[in-house]
């Protein structure tokens, strides 16, 4: 039983959390990684951009609200998003219009590609300020739970319970979805294979007939509909607010160098190492030890190696460890 | 303000690559294409009395160059290094600009035309270098090849493996796992896919054994007897001019000896200067 015990309180406040996290720090990271392989540059505003994203869905979302109009058991924003990704998306192409094609055309250096988007950060950053304000946003609605800790401990008789929160599955599902649409995208379809060749070779797909500046405006769509959807998730199954946002930057970088820049598959991967990382290294232990060892071996403290106030010291932590023995990432991106 | 004229942006500043990605980067200028003219009576392809060097200000490499090739042909361009023979293949791909002097195709001024709206026209050009897509597989660097084609283009495919068998047995393999010689197949294969009208090769048999060499070239004679003009630039003179209709030999830029790959090989001139006797 206490092994039981020690399991599910495992799961509830490590396992479940860390998949609903590193879902959404994979979708942040697929967003990064894309950018850098096709755009050749780390894009300082990918966070600031999430928070756009989120901020334009929870305003659709007030919205729909005050018209009544919900989902029912899932959160309004859902209903909102399809017109987050657009409004993001469309940002997205005029600050490519306004900024990076410019850029572009005269052939700059990468550096100066990422030194714009940090410009870019900035101002997204007080764009979002300036209209939803700098303090914390709910707007996950409908039912808070798929399965509540009481209603598991009913059915299980376990002195432990699993709670699984609406926004915890939404997250995972949709994570998953989303994964396997942009695969799809990228590996079967004419615009997804041009985008790779763009990437792989400049000056060969322009020889090819790949309108350069078609990849280009592609691309930023679905790292607007990345970004907005990563953003969203992650708002709803926490809060938003968009410095925690611009925060997010780091473990969603740390998880695309982790995983091997431009490989999108290494995103995702990175994402749930960093993820897991954080809790397992911020978790308190005491608990799930009390139920695994003996009494007299019972921990008197909490057994928490970092407090969370220092996560982000474990996503650099991991990409330090990474970085040294494994430049190119676990899986082999682009040579860091 | 492009890259090269900025001193500041080379060899300075950040080169940690989690931060940009230079792989792949594209070197040819972005340029918007001005109009095309009709012109009557010119080889099929020719790139007339080229005068020109890389960039606005830069030193001319070419000095009155003439280049041409018809159906059924293959011209070779030849020299000793530094030459300018890639860059005249380049001039007449329009990745450089010209100063003096025009490019034909079929019967068209195509001297203001972008490189890209030059494929479009029906140019296919396998660059030295980076000639493959190294990370998609033999078949996509094909459908990429075919990219602007909105036919059906399984019959070119199909053409391309016949000339190119073992590329058939390769072509769920990512092509930048294949040997040299088959790389160089995939990038021919890749130009051939758009069903240009003239093939432009700009060394297509560097650093490969003189075996493969062979072999390549035998393809490419397959290829220039279907009727497709075929331009090359070649490193290895003798064997270039053996199979080639037409030769030029360019010294410092500038038509030296013009003929008949038989007669430049003949010539005294042109054996003592640079074939080695």
């Amino acid at each position: 039983m206490d092994f039981l015990n020690a399991i599910v309180a495992l799961s509830n406040f490590v396992l479940v959390p860390g998949i609903a996290y590193g879902s959404q720090l994979a979708l942040g990271a697929l967003g990064v990684t894309l950018i850098y392989g096709i755009l050749r540059f780390s894009n300082f505003a990918h966070g600031d951009t999430m928070a756009v994203g989120t901020m334009t869905v929870i305003l659709f979302t007030w919205w729909f609200q005050s018209m009544g109009i919900g989902l029912g058991p899932f959160p309004t924003a859902l209903l909102a998003l399809p017109f987050g990704i657009i409004v993001t998306g469309l940002m997205m192409l005029a600050t490519d219009r306004v900024v990076y094609r410019f850029y572009r055309r005269v052939k700059a250096k990468p550096i100066i590609f990422v030194m714009a988007s940090l410009g870019v950060m900035f101002i997204l950053n007080g764009l979002t300020r300036f209209i939803i304000g700098p303090d914390e946003q709910r707007f996950a609605d409908g039912e808070r739970f798929i399965i509540t800790a009481r209603e598991f401990k009913q059915m299980t008789g376990l002195q432990e319970g699993l709670a699984l929160k609406t926004t915890q599955g939404i997250t995972v599902v949709s994570a998953v979805i989303v994964v396997a649409l942009l695969f799809w995208f990228l590996n079967r379809t004419r615009t997804g294979k041009s985008m790779r060749a763009y990437s792989d070779n400049e000056d060969l797909a322009l020889l090819s007939g790949i309108n350069p500046e078609r990849v280009v405006m592609v691309t930023w769509l679905i790292v607007a509909a990345l970004a907005t959807i990563a953003g969203v998730l992650y708002g709803l199954d926490k809060s938003f607010k968009p410095f925690t946002y611009f925060q997010l930057l780091l473990p969603i970088f740390a998880s695309a160098i982790v995983g091997g820049l431009g490989n999108p598959l290494g995103a995702i991967a990175g994402g749930f190492v960093i993820a897991f990382s954080e809790v397992f290294i911020t978790y308190a232990w005491k608990k799930v030890l009390g139920y695994m060892l003996p009494e007299s071996l019972e921990p008197s403290g909490l057994v928490q190696l970092l407090s969370t106030d220092y996560k982000f010291a474990v996503s650099f932590g991991i990409l330090l460890i990474v970085l040294l023995f494994k430049p190119r990432g676990l899986f082999t991106g682009k040579a860091v | 303000m492009s890259g090269s004229d900025n001193p500041y942006q080379d060899d300075r500043g950040n080169k940690d690559r989690s931060i940009t990605n230079p792989d792949g980067v594209g070197e040819i200028p972005s340029k918007t294409s001005g109009k095309t003219s009709p012109a009557e009576g010119s080889p099929f392809l020719i790139g007339e009395n080229m005068t020109g060097g890389y960039g606005k200000g830069g030193p001319d490499i070419l000095h009155n160059c003439t280049i041409a090739v018809n159906p059924g042909e293959i011209a070779v361009i030849v020299g000793p290094n530094g030459a300018g023979k890639s860059t005249a293949m380049k001039a007449v791909f329009g990745m450089l600009d010209l100063r003096e002097g025009h490019v034909l195709l079929d019967g068209e001024d195509i001297t203001a035309l972008s490189p890209q709206d030059r494929v479009a026209k029906g140019m296919g050009f396998v660059p030295q270098n980076n000639n493959i897509f190294t990370s998609m597989t033999v078949e996509e660097n094909l459908e990429m090849g075919a990219f602007i084609r909105t036919d059906d283009f399984s019959d070119t495919m199909a053409q391309v493996y016949d000339l190119f068998p073992i590329l058939k047995e390769k072509r769920r393999q990512a092509a930048g796992e294949l040997s040299g010689g088959q790389r160089q197949q995939v990038a021919v294969g890749r130009a051939l896919m758009t069903r240009p009208k003239v093939l432009m090769l700009d060394e297509p048999t560097a650093g490969v054994s003189p075996i493969v060499m062979d072999e390549l070239f035998d393809r490419i004679i397959e290829v220039a007897r279907t009727g497709l003009p075929v331009l090359m630039v070649e490193q290895n003179a003798r064997q270039a001019l053996e199979i080639a209709d037409k030769g030029y030999v360019l010294v410092q830029g500038a038509n030296a000896h013009t003929g008949t790959g038989k007669e430049l090989l003949a010539d005294p001139e042109v054996r003592a200067s640079f074939l080695g006797g």
